[in-house]
């Protein structure tokens, strides 16, 4: 008899047990995407409400460091060569000023356009802007004519001349295509920051501030809102989604 | 001896013919090589890079595109001005266009970094892009041209010729202002940027066109033992003369414009002055060779009389055409890109220096495998098909010269 009773109370527990683990598998994920919902799953679509954009402070950054051209040879797995024919996604250019001899060191990538004229000129549409304003190279229908390089007024795209081995699995490049800075969209769909931006940090610098232009709370846009800033090659509005301050 | 072959012969050269195919088809083998090999290795064998994007093979393959939209203005001013001079010379005409179409446009194809996507570019459109209107604008031109063609040489259609040869004049003007404008479009470089483009590569596409129809009907007259009527001579170099005078026009507007913009000079300066072989190319290759000097050969007294003359002033102006094709892709983007103007740029990916291009051998096998191609269909055409230009004289005497 009493063991009866305590077989009841047994599977009693087992099946609270399990309908509790069931009701947490259920309602886990919602739970969980609450609290990650800025890291984008691989089905979802990229959102159009968020911008992403990049601040850059041209008075902290080091002169001589080159940190953040370092970190994104490594995420992107590039030779890091310098040489006339090797790629380079973002690298650092010293400006002089001619009329006083003020001179900046600030790094230089893609600018992540809003109007981008390598998107408009390129012939298949591979050169492409996805909706949360990243600049991107589909490279399954580039043909390699480079014509966007020919476009690009900031000079931020670089052409595969050779073979590649040991790539970065997770930035497949090729050669025969035309390459640049994607912001480190496999980042960023993590919510993570770009490789460069974590090397400013990380080495102290701070000069790079990275986020969604699209909200007015975001570090970026509080920085852009209490400082002004500057768009290279303002003349041709191409509303950049890489502003500068301090030039 | 293998007469039925050569219908356009007035007699038969089988032994010259071979050989002419033989060299065009070694020249045509060389590039396919070279293609193959930069297939394998990639562009690190050009002297090609991420500053000069386009190089010789673009300076060939735009060449040719241009003079084929301009040899077919031969036909144009037959069927569609009704000049019964240009009239008979509308197959020839039409039939070059084709060959240097395909030329130029293998060169294009044959130099992508992806070669193998061609059927890519043929399918994924962005129709924003000027290079795709381009693609439809080729492609188009074949179809148009080529039935163009039929209407010319097949009895029944003459009819139509009218109209489809209007049609293709419209589009190869559409074509021609395409290609100009892939330049023409390209705001943020100084060296382009300029709705001159579009006008002034029309304008220079009649010049080369008629520079190379001039140099093929030559060839095709003494291949015949056949001499041309001097009236004719007369009339097509002095309108090649007004063609060469025009481009040093348009030429001498783009580079005057510029240099009224401050913010031009630097690029003028660098052009005219101090660029090194740019400059040198400019002035002595676009202006002189292709300009000053056959305008002085054609317009000299002896011209008249003179096939020789005037094949030598269409050399000239070929060249001269390749340099200016050199000096406007290559030189536009040797002078570097100006991303903070008033100041003074430098870094390791060379921003703020004029950037060097030395070609390599395989870009000139690629860029020749397009004039061998247009060489080698031109051979076997004139070969196949009765393409000697038919004068009727008595006609040529209502003509207005």
């Amino acid at each position: 008899m009493n063991d009866t009773v305590e077989n009841k109370v047994e599977e009693r527990r087992n099946f609270l047990k399990t309908g509790a683990v069931v009701a947490a598998a259920t309602v886990a994920p919602g739970v969980l995407m609450y609290g990650v919902a800025h890291s984008r799953a691989p089905e979802e679509a990229a959102s159009g409400n968020v911008r992403w954009g990049m601040l850059i402070d041209s008075s902290k950054c080091g002169d001589g460091c080159n940190d953040c051209v370092t970190a994104c040879n490594t995420e992107n797995g590039l030779s890091g060569e310098t040489g006339p024919q090797d790629t380079q996604y973002i690298r650092k250019l010293d400006i002089k000023d001619l009329r006083n001899g003020r001179v900046h060191s600030l790094p230089m990538l893609c600018q992540h356009c809003e109007n981008p004229p390598c998107v408009d000129v390129c012939p298949t549409g591979a050169s492409m802007k996805r909706a949360d304003g990243i600049v991107l190279v589909d490279r399954h229908i580039c043909i390699g004519c480079r014509y966007c390089m020919m476009a690009c007024p900031y000079k931020a795209r670089s052409f595969v001349h050779e073979p590649l081995t040991d790539q970065n699995p997770e930035v497949p490049r090729g050669k025969g295509c035309v390459e640049s800075c994607t912001f480190c969209v496999q980042r960023v769909d993590r919510d993570e920051n770009p490789a460069c931006v974590d090397a400013c940090n990380s080495n102290g610098h701070m000069a790079m501030l990275f986020g969604d232009l699209n909200d007015p709370q975001s570090p970026v846009s509080l920085a852009m809102q209490t400082q002004p800033s500057t768009e290279v090659r303002a003349d041709l509005r191409l509303n950049t989604g890489v502003r500068y301050q301090g030039i | 001896m293998a007469n039925e072959n050569c219908i356009n012969q007035q007699e038969c050269k089988p032994t010259q013919f071979w050989a002419l195919l033989g060299l065009g088809g070694l020249v045509v083998l060389s590039s396919l090589y070279a293609f193959f090999t930069l297939e394998h290795h990639g562009h690190v064998l050009t002297g090609m890079n991420n500053q000069i994007v386009w190089g010789l093979p673009h300076v060939f393959a735009v060449f040719l595109i241009v003079a084929a939209s301009g040899v077919l203005n031969v036909a144009s001013i037959g069927s569609v001005f009704g000049k019964k001079l240009y009239k008979a010379r509308a197959p020839l005409s039409g039939m070059l266009a084709l060959s240097m179409l395909a030329g130029g446009l293998a060169v294009l194809v044959l130099d992508l970094g992806r070669p193998d996507r061609l059927v890519v570019a043929m399918t994924y459109y962005n129709f924003k892009s000027i290079f795709a209107w381009n693609m439809i604008f080729y492609n188009g031109f074949f179809a148009i041209v080529g039935l163009y063609l039929i209407t010319l040489m097949d009895r029944n259609l003459k009819s139509y010729s009218t109209t489809v040869g209007f049609i293709a004049f419209l589009w190869r003007i559409a074509l021609t202002t395409a290609t100009g404008s892939i330049f023409g479009f390209l705001v943020a470089r100084v060296g382009y940027n300029s709705a001159l483009m579009a006008p002034m590569f029309i304008i220079m596409s009649f010049a080369y066109g008629l520079a190379v129809f001039l140099l093929v009907q030559t060839v095709m007259y003494k291949w015949n033992n056949l001499a041309l009527d001097e009236r004719i001579l007369i009339r097509m170099k002095n309108l090649l003369g007004v063609f060469i005078a025009a481009s040093l026009y348009f030429t001498v507007v783009f580079h005057l414009t510029n240099l009224y913009f401050a913010k031009q000079w630097e690029f003028e300066r660098f052009i005219l002055l101090e660029g090194g072989v740019y400059t040198m190319v400019f002035w002595i290759g676009q202006i002189i060779i292709g300009g000053i000097l056959p305008l002085l050969l054609l317009f000299s007294p002896g011209a008249r009389h003179s096939t020789g003359m005037v094949m030598v002033a269409a050399l000239l102006v070929i060249l001269g055409g390749m340099s200016q094709m050199f000096v406007t892709i290559v030189g536009g983007q040797a002078y570097p890109l100006v991303l903070f103007p008033g100041y003074q740029e430098s870094s390791t990916f060379y921003d703020g220096v004029i950037n060097t291009y030395t070609p390599t051998i395989w870009e000139y096998m690629l860029g020749m495998g397009g004039v061998g191609i247009a060489f080698v269909l031109t051979v076997i055409a004139v070969r196949a098909f009765k393409f000697l230009p038919q004068d009727d004289f008595k006609a040529l005497e209502t003509d207005d010269a």
